[in-house]
């Protein structure tokens, strides 16, 4: 495998949301605004980004039975630098992730490619293992909170920071456009997620009936 | 503390605040473990049985040693360690003296050690502003425990069900499966002003 495929793979084929349906407390959990998916998204790259490489440099001093409490102190000390860092430069942020920062710990997607790449590649290899999963990861909520707050609040919020507030109000002044208030609440998140992985499939699927018959169509 | 504000705490915590259906804890096992009710079962008895065990040693520990020295920064390092601890104690005792309900837990014991409702109710009930004693937070614990294997079984026979609908090909497995779950949790929704 070359290196652009190790990046892509995370962003399309082995996509850790979309088609491994891993971690998926956070996806549902942050994403009523497109401020707090990225903010996850962020938090959760640079996590198993560090994770990924401390892991990597340090495989063949682990031994093999203890390496899963090991992986998890290495991945639980990442977590609690970068919940400090965050309260205490992006106040806003924390408090709207709140417990899901923590909870990166238990996150499948990080001991899983720990366990099942960073053991077993060279640095530069889990580096980029670890960018395109990110990618993957952020790419995939980011484009669930779009459509929830997008629909279920009619904005979009991309970053608040003390008085910085950057957010886009998309429905017109006086227009008579109800927003999809259940959306934003708890069920909205798993219908969209729902419905955006059946959208999925289908293009999926149509893509292979159509390789399928220009494959008989040469033959 | 009285026994009714117990009671209403365990409500508070089965329906009201459900774990997975309001605060998205636990998806993983909740989707993964839930295509046959007898698998949820044993999921969801392991979870009361290792969630009880361990809210209870993390709460007493972050009440006994961390917070009097003002170690509240290693929380989720410290909680992580007792829960996977707890599990492995838990998976060891129960292979020695109940070989019959290790048969039965047996392969979701080392699953919950990556279930964040675990993790996630460890860490709030020792949030200050609740204010939790011992008693508020066994209640609520017991609560979450059984919300989460009540929600979990009802899930599973519904998805029982859904393995004989006629769903659009692309809908079927998971994308199904989570819609229903949204429809659950809008019945949830109604819980709130139960209390």
């Amino acid at each position: 495998m070359n290196k652009k495929q190790n990046f892509l793979k995370g962003i399309f084929t082995e996509n850790p949301v979309f088609i491994l349906l891993l971690g998926l407390c956070p996806v549902l959990g942050v994403t009523s605004t497109l401020f707090g998916a990225l903010g996850m998204g962020v938090a959760f790259t640079s996590v198993l980004l560090l994770s990924n490489i401390i892991i990597s440099l340090i495989k063949n001093l682990i031994p093999n039975e203890i390496r899963i409490p090991s992986y998890i102190v290495v991945i639980a000390t990442l977590v609690t630098i970068v919940q400090l860092v965050m309260q205490g430069y992006l106040p806003e942020l924390y408090d709207q992730l709140g417990i899901f920062i923590p909870l990166i710990v238990v996150n499948c997607i990080i001991l899983g490619r720990a366990e099942a790449f960073a053991s077993k590649n060279n640095v530069i290899d889990s580096t980029i293992d670890a960018l395109g999963m990110g990618a993957g990861y952020t790419i995939a909520i980011a484009l669930l909170a779009f459509f929830r707050e997008l629909l279920g609040s009619g904005t979009l919020t991309i970053f608040i920071y003390g008085d910085i507030n950057i957010k886009f109000n998309l429905i017109p002044d006086g227009a008579s456009f109800e927003p999809i208030t259940i959306l934003v609440a708890a069920p909205g998140a798993f219908i969209t997620l729902g419905l955006l992985l059946g959208v999925i499939n289908a293009i999926k699927m149509k893509r292979e009936e159509k390789n399928k018959s220009k494959a008989t169509a040469n033959s | 503390m009285s026994i009714a504000n117990l009671i209403v705490l365990v409500i508070q915590g089965m329906l009201i605040q459900n774990v997975i259906l309001t605060l998205f804890l636990g998806i993983c096992p909740f989707m993964g473990v839930s295509k046959k009710s007898q698998s949820a079962i044993g999921m969801g008895l392991a979870v009361i049985f290792v969630m009880v065990l361990s809210s209870t040693i993390t709460f007493a520990i972050n009440d006994l040693i961390l917070e009097p020295r003002e170690l509240g920064y290693l929380q989720t390092i410290v909680f992580i360690l007792v829960i996977s601890g707890v599990v492995q104690f838990v998976e060891m005792f129960v292979k020695k003296t109940a070989p019959y309900i290790y048969k039965m837990l047996g392969i979701y014991l080392p699953l919950i050690t990556t279930n964040c409702a675990i993790l996630g109710l460890a860490l709030i009930i020792v949030k200050p502003e609740l204010e939790y004693g011992y008693a508020e937070m066994l209640a609520y614990t017991i609560g979450t425990a059984l919300g989460f294997t009540l929600v979990i079984y009802i899930f599973s026979t519904i998805r029982e069900r859904l393995e004989n609908a006629n769903v659009p090909k692309a809908f079927k497995g998971a994308p199904i499966a989570l819609i229903t779950a949204g429809i659950m949790s809008i019945i949830f929704i109604g819980f709130a002003g139960l209390v």
